[in-house]
């Protein structure tokens, strides 16, 4: 149905100057669609319109009507995170790849330091791989594995010289990532302050620890134990407390893996009370449920543990849908991490060992249009938005990414929305040998995809040469979270209300008290000095009614003790 | 309007076989309402009917058509509660006494153990106070401000051989009462065992010491520090855990004073998604409002000070006194716990130092007459459940507690719903010098009250005597909770799928790493040096098991349990 024809230079996709017409398609933006054609040179977009000016010797595509999209921005994939040692089987190269195959033209993957190590030296790491691997342009979130002291100022370089504004934190993983509350108040408040959207893993560690132990107690060691000892609501809970901390200290909060039907209620209500908060279903529970844990192969079962987990609600892929549809949840991630079965086998006999990933950077857009836009839940605009457009806002890499608009980088996808195919460990780009939407079917699929201004894919093959991805660095203080966050900032501050000293008696506490109200601070004066109180409170003709300026208003009907914040008067003594 | 006729012994009401008949009434229990008259004999009603035959020299109370309730039972108070070398200036008999003249006639008292020390020791104290001070029944929760094994049996003691069925845990207080999530997971899990339930103070400790350490920063010492360290979402967010935790171990959750619309919330949809979840919504919350932090007045805004503060949103009460008439929250407690001003004044410097509790139990069961009842939200049926019945259910004493029927104890009030008064200090049961009910004006109110079959207070005249209050012991499963929780506990029961063991190659791992997934346990048993070429292997998960392609729904439909048992890789 498109066809291309090149002037010359074919196959040399990776010249640097590459010059591409495309024709007859219609551009798809977040917010609108309009029939234009789009012109791009040295891997930007130069001209966007109808009857373009374009020099000789420029490959034309031929987009028949197709749709012109923003490439995807998969925000979430592991494509370096060892477990125990072992690194997972889909690398930067090997990932990016099933990415561009599948019309992300961006990734952004997780640095995952381990507790003790330097955020820095991570990063670099992670950098390194991905310079050397990557086939398409990437940026990083930096995890932190461990709060303490040391680690602001790595975080304050991270973000400053090193080009990252997200940083993912933990309340799962006892004993190992898991933050206290306490812990978590504070990383969000630095973070807040260098303008960095904090992700979270959202999911109540304590109880986790205790229902694992509970279930392999009770002779459960199988994959289903999984899902059982990490129930969707310990899911909802974690994410109600996170939002309740950003709401706090007043900083945007970014739930990664919104894996269950009630943890994205969570995210819902709170942004309809106006939370700051933003919610990521993955490939994985967009398209597939939980109820595979329970097949008696133990490979295939163990190949869908993730965590948080697949809820086996068979109606969650749906309801998700739902709500990424109405903009309730925001972002399309993959959570693309790929483990063998071999290193699933790990786990054999214990399902708390057994590695955690599924994968899902190749199908990550498929379904969303099979689930969501075919189905007439979402329209394309929509669809744009949740795959790319979004993310870009939200990770301040927009109008540079996630937009088809003069200047942007030239990530572009064909998008055939008539397209089937069907999902098959077989034609997959990932390493893996399996996948866990094996047999689906998919409408929706990229003919052509540009990233930087070269097509890397076409009539269903990939031409990607690895090491041409460039880092993306990225500005903290995104404008789709912090706008809100700094208004808020100058009205939130507190005032005290100004009142005379309190001279009245006071009650003398013994000297060691063992019976107290928690201080968290200890800048309290003690009162043991004060000079005895002189007056005697019972001979006082103090009363709590009689000067307050609202006890004459006899109130038949509502008899509500009206007393304005503040009040109006000054008594400050009993006397 | 109200005659009485003695026939001898007046003044002397404390007999222990005073007969009582109450002629004329009309008897309102949380299920019907109907005429009846009422005959009581040592304590306990033994004639409901018409026309009842009874012996002579009875005393015969006209009702005049009046309601005639059972007695109100507030479920929580804090009398002669110990605080820093002193005490709550209302002691066992101050508190009862007001308690009584609110038509309150037994009341649920905290034990609150230090942290380190013995909860049966404390409970025994409590127990010497009360029995010396008390002037109606009484119960006893146990806060559990610890958690170990030895606490375990001591809990064990206490619900076995105490008549203690209710035990407060606390979210908040960080470094002094607070739980971590794995204690409340281990008590709460002891307490569903053992048919206790779990009474958790609901706010997030750890939030509120940081927001307490800001407000100080900021410079904000004054009790408007207090409520905006504790906003009410933190409240809310324990609930949610709470709720959360007490579905997890299948435990019955009673959620002690809600004070906010939020939290309420949460109860409201946690009981609509089946969880076994009772809220306690106390008199300030249900009447007052935390506006009053910001008074200028600083003795009057420390005497709001309590924990969950109350919510400066002034619509507040009315919402939960919706909640309450719908059947969403349960129970009014009043939460009494009064500090004298000189008390609260510890904290004059610090927010964080005034010592927690506002008064409630007189006000109580007028409280919600006014606000729920005389407003058209409740009816007078549900007033009895909120205020008495279900608290007798939760405590496991219905119907010996909390209805009006044959062989029940004789504690029952005659109701006044035209009455009205003016709340204030000068004329309160309570010994503290305020009230922050100040100036209100409550409809409906106790015109006589019967405690242990006994006229405790008549005409406005308060006769109750100090020491006869009886502890009542509670038992253990009581119906109105674990009903459901057992026939949870038989579905509850997770079994392993049945698989071959996995016998394919295993990748090898550094064992000792702390990059892995967090293991509970360590039972694994690394399985080294791979026989199989893994590349070779034929294995595809969608061999021969793997249920067909369906093109309409395209969903993988796959039971739960499958079908096939392949277990190897090749």
């Amino acid at each position: 149905m498109s066809g291309t024809g090149y002037q010359g230079k074919k196959n040399i996709p990776h010249l640097t100057s590459e010059r591409l017409l495309i024709k007859g398609g219609r551009v798809v933006n977040d917010d609108q669609s309009l029939y234009a054609d789009v012109y791009v040179e040295d891997g930007i977009i130069k001209q966007v319109g109808e009857n373009l000016i374009v020099p000789g010797g420029v490959k034309v595509i031929e987009a028949n009507g197709c749709k012109v999209i923003p490439g995807g921005i998969d925000v979430n994939t592991c494509l370096h995170k060892p477990y125990l040692g072992t690194p997972p089987v889909d690398d930067f190269y090997q990932g990016t790849k099933a990415a561009l195959a599948g019309g992300t033209t961006m990734i952004i993957d997780h640095v995952t330091p381990q507790p003790g190590d330097s955020l820095l030296e991570a990063f670099e790491k992670w950098q390194e791989a991905a310079d050397k691997k990557s086939c398409c342009d990437y940026s990083l979130h930096v995890d932190i594995p461990h709060w303490h002291e040391g680690v602001k100022e790595e975080l304050d370089q991270l973000v400053q010289e090193k080009g990252i504004n997200s940083f993912q934190v933990y309340m799962a993983y006892k004993g190992l990532f898991q933050m206290p509350d306490s812990q978590l108040y504070e990383a969000f408040s630095f973070l807040k302050e260098l303008g960095a959207v904090v992700l979270v893993h959202a999911e109540n560690g304590d109880l986790i620890a205790q229902e694992q132990s509970k279930i392999l107690g009770m002779g459960i060691t199988g994959p289903e134990g999984h899902p059982l000892s990490r129930p969707e609501e310990l899911e909802a809970e974690a994410v109600f407390r996170a939002i309740t901390l950003g709401n706090r200290v007043n900083c945007p909060v970014y739930i990664t893996k919104v894996m269950s039907k009630s943890a994205a209620d969570i995210v819902t209500n709170a942004r309809k009370k106006g939370s700051v908060v933003f919610g990521e279903p993955i490939t994985a529970s967009l398209a597939t449920d939980g109820s595979h844990y329970w097949s008696k192969n133990w490979a295939k079962a163990a190949a869908y543990v993730t965590s948080p987990p697949l809820s086996p609600d068979p109606t969650t892929p749906d309801h998700l849908h739902s709500l990424l549809a109405c903009g309730d949840l925001q972002v399309v991630g993959s959570g693309h991490c790929a483990y063998s079965t071999f290193q699933k086998a790990i786990g054999k006999d214990n399902f708390t060992l057994i590695p955690e990933g599924t994968n899902g950077v190749e199908e990550r857009m498929g379904f969303v249009w099979d689930k969501a836009v075919a189905m007439g839940k979402m329209d394309e605009n929509q669809f744009v938005a949740v795959t790319s457009t979004n993310a870009a806002k939200i990770f301040n890499l927009y109008p540079r990414k996630g937009r088809i608009a003069v200047g942007s980088d030239a990530d572009i996808v064909i998008w055939d929305p008539d397209k089937i195919k069907t999902i098959t460990t077989k034609a997959q780009q990932s390493a893996l040998e399996y996948n866990i939407f094996e047999g689906m079917e998919c409408r929706g699929g990229p003919v052509y995809v540009v990233s930087q201004g070269r097509i890397v894919f076409e009539e269903g093959k990939l031409q990607v040469q690895q090491g041409t991805g460039r880092f993306i660095s990225r500005k903290p203080f995104p404008d789709i979270a912090y706008q809100r966050i700094k208004y808020r900032n100058k009205v939130m501050s507190k005032q005290g209300v100004s009142r005379g000293m309190y001279d009245g008696p006071v009650y003398d506490i013994p000297a060691t008290p063992k019976y107290i109200t928690p201080a968290p601070s200890a800048k309290t004066s003690p009162t043991t000095h004060q000079p005895p109180p002189i007056r005697n409170l019972h001979q006082s003709n103090f009363s709590l009614s009689g000067a307050q300026i609202d006890d004459n208003i006899p109130r038949r009907s509502g008899h509500r003790i009206v007393a304005p914040p503040g009040g109006r008067s000054n008594i400050t003594s009993l006397g | 309007d109200q005659t009485m006729s003695y026939q001898g012994k007046k003044n002397i009401p404390k007999i222990t076989s005073e007969r009582l008949l109450i002629k004329g009434g009309r008897i309102v229990n949380d299920d019907q309402s109907f005429y009846a008259d009422i005959y009581i004999e040592d304590g306990v009603i033994k004639q409901i009917g018409d026309n009842l035959i009874v012996p002579g020299g009875v005393k015969t109370i006209e009702a005049d058509g009046k309601m005639v309730i059972p007695g109100g039972i507030d479920i929580h108070t804090h009398l002669q509660m110990p605080f820093r070398g002193t005490s709550t200036v209302d002691d066992f008999s101050q508190g009862t006494k007001a308690a009584l003249a609110g038509g309150t006639t037994m009341i649920v008292d905290h034990v609150i153990p230090e942290p380190g020390s013995s909860l049966v020791e404390a409970f025994e104290r409590w127990r010497e106070w009360a029995d010396e001070k008390a002037c109606c029944d009484y119960s006893l929760h146990v806060d559990i401000t610890h958690w170990n094994d030895s606490i375990k049996q001591e809990v064990l003691s206490l619900i076995k051989e105490k008549g203690v069925n209710s035990f407060q845990v606390y979210m908040a207080y960080k470094d002094l009462y607070q739980m971590s999530n794995s204690e409340l997971y281990e008590i709460f899990t002891f307490l569903g065992e053992h048919g206790g339930i779990a009474q958790v103070h609901a706010e997030n400790g750890e939030i509120i010491a940081e927001e307490q350490n800001r407000m100080l920063e900021m410079g904000i010492t004054g009790p408007e520090g207090h409520v905006l360290s504790r906003p009410e979402e933190l409240e809310a967010e324990a609930v949610f855990r709470a709720v959360t935790i007490g579905s997890q171990t299948n435990c019955p959750l009673y959620v002690t004073r809600v004070m906010s619309k939020s939290a309420a919330d949460i109860i409201s949809q946690a009981r609509k998604k089946g969880n076994v979840v009772f809220g306690e919504p106390i008199t300030a919350s249900l009447g007052t409002d935390g506006t009053h932090y910001w008074s200028k007045n600083w003795a009057k805004a420390a005497s709001f000070v309590t924990s969950p503060p109350l919510s400066p949103d002034p619509t507040t009460p009315d919402y939960l006194n919706t909640l309450l008439a719908s059947g969403d929250l349960s129970v009014v407690g009043s939460a009494h716990c009064t500090f004298s001003v000189a008390q609260k004044a510890i904290g004059k410097d610090d927010f964080t130092q005034i010592p927690e509790g506002v008064n409630g139990a007189e006000e109580r069961m007028s409280v919600i007459w006014d606000k729920a009842v005389v407003t058209g939200k409740m009816d007078e049926n549900m007033f009895v459940a909120v205020t008495s019945t279900n608290a007798a259910k939760i405590l496991n004493l219905y119907p010996r507690k909390g209805r009006i029927a044959v062989g029940s104890d004789s504690d029952l009030v005659i109701w006044d719903t035209d009455a009205t008064r003016t709340i204030t200090a000068k004329t309160h049961h309570s010994a503290a010098e305020y009230n922050v009910f100040e100036g209100m004006e409550l409809r409906g109110a106790p015109m006589l009250v019967v405690c242990q079959g006994k006229i405790v207070l008549e005409d406005g005249n308060l006769h109750a005597t100090a020491g006869t209050g009886r502890f009542i012991p509670c038992s253990p499963y009581p119906d109105f909770a674990y009903k459901r929780v057992k026939a949870r506990k038989q579905l509850a029961i997770l079994k392993a799928v049945p698989r071959g063991m996995y016998d394919g190659p295993v990748s090898e791992f550094s064992p000792m790493s702390r990059g892995g997934t967090p293991s509970a346990s360590t039972r694994t048993s690394p399985t080294k040096a791979p026989a199989r070429n893994f590349y070779q292997s034929g294995f595809t998960l969608s061999g021969p098991e793997e249920a067909p392609i369906r093109p309409a729904g395209r969903r993988i439909v796959v039971p739960p349990g499958g079908r096939s048992n392949i277990t190897s890789l090749s």
